[in-house]
């Protein structure tokens, strides 16, 4: 009977390897990770598949799934919504650079108050997620909003439930601007928030801001936008209030210090300049430095040059805000001193890049 | 003629012999791929969550604290959850069940008997995550403007029974996912309770008619002792499904990791901890501590799964010392 699973199992494990196999073949790069880049991934795939006859797969199971798999090596690509400390990064031995950013927007349901009116600042709205500032008619918001009504209601506080880069992005954003929000709550793709609602994706956070009274979320700019919901302004480092718009976050990624930070570790939360928007971040891609297959590295490198090159239009379309052409520059320098083959000849060489 | 018969019988025979042999691989092989897929599970949740159950100890069963910043974790919060709204479920749901199966197996004229059974089968077809949007964007604002302000006004003010319905009525938590819960299963018990109710010998009841029986006292004294063991039955396959059931149930219980007495309070079962956390835990201790989750729903599942089974074997020997 044994003989017989035996003979089973290896049929088995021989059919899988031929089917494997050829699933192999059928895609020349392959990628894994973060989800909230995972339609700009898409599309820039299909059209970048439609040119050069290169399909990219890629595969949005998670920035901790996106990790784990690079480490394991069994995808090309990782990618991953928070940025890798310099010390993990060599430990695998990984580079990391940014790809496009996502701003975060406070999004608030109150009765009169039109989008854009309402305005905020970092300790403010920390406070309101800490359960500190419990009610709308406190001080703190109405000495910012001398010419807004607020009610004497409740405040309703919906988060994120989902372990999310969006979360990651807010939390990094409060805990800058707050140390009483650091020490109780801190930073991570899921937090333990101590007040509030938690909903499923952004557009379950969405949702609930829209049905419940009184209440304040925390969205991708996207979802804000589509849903026409009240975003609120806020105070930048600069102290000027900003608006959440494309401009303001593009400012954010300009006047970061990118140069300077080694890894690309960088959040652009909180950042210099008096037209960015502080709760701006980045989405990020993790490449091994030593290539043992060399040429696939190149095809990764070649889709995301053309990406960052021909893809910011295709970017705007789906609210993604596109990287600079400065950091862009950096980023393809740092492909070219870092990311070596297995003799230590160099993947990357400025002849190849799709201008 | 004589020989040549008896080697045709022959080969016939070794063929039928080797057929039997396939037939029974086969069979052996199918089992045997049950048993192997569980303990490859079973192992592979405890290899995954060996760092959070050697980190925490027992205290991880304890703890209701779940934070993924300083890392620390405990599965109280979402045992509790996953328990409170399986249970709320049950007691919305075996009732009504139970009220729908004796109506189309006593009650119900011939003619209506099919297609309302068929509209309660239909009911088990639609995937629970069209449950969750359903109670997410139309039966939560129903539940919070009109069914929970009345609740808290009539029961807010009495002790003890008040604490159940305190805080905010969201439309979303404990009760709410209780609901849904109990909607989804309905089906699954119903089907169960009518197939094993018309399984009850016409004989038996046209007897207890004879002897001036009323409907309900053929049920209660009938039908219901004659098939009490398929009917648990069909009320643990229910709850086993509203232990596990995940999409549904993120939509609506508010997903937040705090203990509460309340029905009206937000909370977080083990399945939709899963699976709002999974894809973005970057931690070790994180994703270990949720491999354990699903270890100890397994275990929760299992647990129930064996009480099903000795409450049905209690039930099977009083019924032999009865006749």
């Amino acid at each position: 009977m044994y003989k017989h699973i035996k003979q089973v199992a290896v049929a088995g494990a021989v059919a899988l390897g031929l089917f494997g196999g050829l699933a192999h073949a059928a895609t020349a790069i392959n990628g894994a990770g973060a989800t909230f880049p995972y339609p700009i991934y898409g599309k820039w795939a299909e059209a970048y598949k439609a040119k050069t006859n290169i399909g990219m797969n890629y595969q949005s199971i998670g920035s901790g799934g996106g990790i784990k798999q690079i480490t394991a090596k069994t995808v090309d690509f990782g990618a991953s919504d928070a940025p890798l400390t310099v010390e993990k990064l060599s430990e695998i031995g990984l580079i990391q650079f940014p790809m496009v950013m996502g701003g975060v927007v406070p999004v608030v349901n109150l009765e009169g108050v039109k989008p854009g009116e309402l305005k905020l600042t970092g300790p403010v709205l920390a406070d309101i997620y800490l359960g500190t500032i419990s009610s709308w008619d406190d001080k703190a918001i109405a000495k910012l909003n001398p010419g807004v009504k607020l009610p004497k209601e409740k405040i309703s506080v919906v988060s994120r439930a989902d372990g999310s880069g969006t979360t990651f992005i807010f939390t990094h954003y409060l805990s800058k601007v707050s140390p009483a929000f650091k020490d109780k709550i801190g930073n991570n793709t899921s937090v333990s928030w101590p007040a509030g609602v938690g909903g499923k994706g952004n557009e379950g956070v969405a949702s609930y801001v829209q049905r419940l009274k009184n209440s304040i979320g925390y969205v991708e700019y996207a979802y804000a936008l589509q849903n026409k919901m009240t975003y609120a302004q806020m105070q930048n480092k600069a102290g000027k209030f900003v608006l959440p718009n494309s401009a303001s976050f593009q400012a954010a990624a300009a006047n970061a210090d990118w140069a300077h930070t080694p890894g690309f570790n960088l959040m652009l939360t909180e950042q210099a300049g008096e037209k960015s928007w502080p709760i701006t971040g980045a989405t990020f891609i993790l490449v091994y430095k030593k290539q043992d297959k060399p040429e696939t590295a190149r095809e990764v490198l070649k889709f995301f040059d053309w990406a960052y090159h021909h893809g910011d239009k295709m970017a705007e379309e789906l609210d993604y805000i596109p990287m600079p052409a400065n950091v862009v520059k950096l980023v393809e320098a740092t492909w070219k001193k870092e990311i070596k083959d297995a003799k230590g000849g160099a993947v990357w060489t400025d002849a190849l890049i799709q201008k | 003629m004589n020989t040549d018969h008896s080697e045709i019988s022959d080969r016939a025979l070794r063929r039928q012999r080797l057929l039997d042999r396939v037939f029974e691989a086969a069979t052996v092989g199918s089992a045997g791929i049950v048993l192997v897929i569980l303990t490859g599970i079973i192992i592979s949740l405890f290899v995954g969550g060996w760092q959070a159950i050697s980190t925490f100890g027992p205290a991880f069963l304890t703890t209701d604290e779940w934070n993924p910043v300083t890392e620390r974790f405990g599965a109280l919060v979402p045992i509790f959850g996953t328990l409170a709204s399986s249970l709320i479920a049950l007691l919305i749901a075996v009732p009504i069940s139970f009220g729908i199966a004796l109506f189309l197996t006593e009650v119900a004229p011939l003619w209506l008997r099919r297609p309302v059974g068929t509209a309660i089968e239909l009911l088990a077809a639609i995937p629970s995550i069209i449950y969750g949007m359903w109670g997410l964007f139309v039966f939560a604002p129903i539940l919070a403007d009109h069914v929970q302000p009345w609740l808290q006004a009539q029961f807010g003010d009495i002790p003890v029974i008040g604490a159940l319905f305190e805080g905010a009525p969201l439309g979303i938590g404990m009760l709410p996912a209780g609901i849904i819960l109990g909607i989804m299963i309905i089906p699954f018990i119903t089907a169960i309770m009518r197939d094993v109710f018309l399984t009850t010998p016409k004989f038996l009841k046209e007897s207890a008619y004879g002897l001036g029986a009323t409907q309900w006292e053929v049920v209660w004294n009938v039908v219901l002792p004659y098939t009490r063991i398929g009917a648990v039955g069909g009320i643990f396959l229910g709850l086993g499904r509203a232990l596990g059931e995940t999409m549904a149930v993120t939509f609506v219980i508010g997903n937040t990791h705090r203990l509460s007495m309340s029905l009206f309070a937000p909370g977080n079962s083990i399945a939709s901890t899963l699976a709002n956390e999974f894809t973005e835990a970057v931690g070790d201790v994180h994703t270990s501590s949720l491999i354990a989750l699903g270890l100890v729903l397994f275990m929760i599942t299992f647990i129930v799964l064996a009480l099903a089974k000795l409450l049905l074997l209690s039930l099977e020997t009083r019924e032999g010392t009865k006749t």
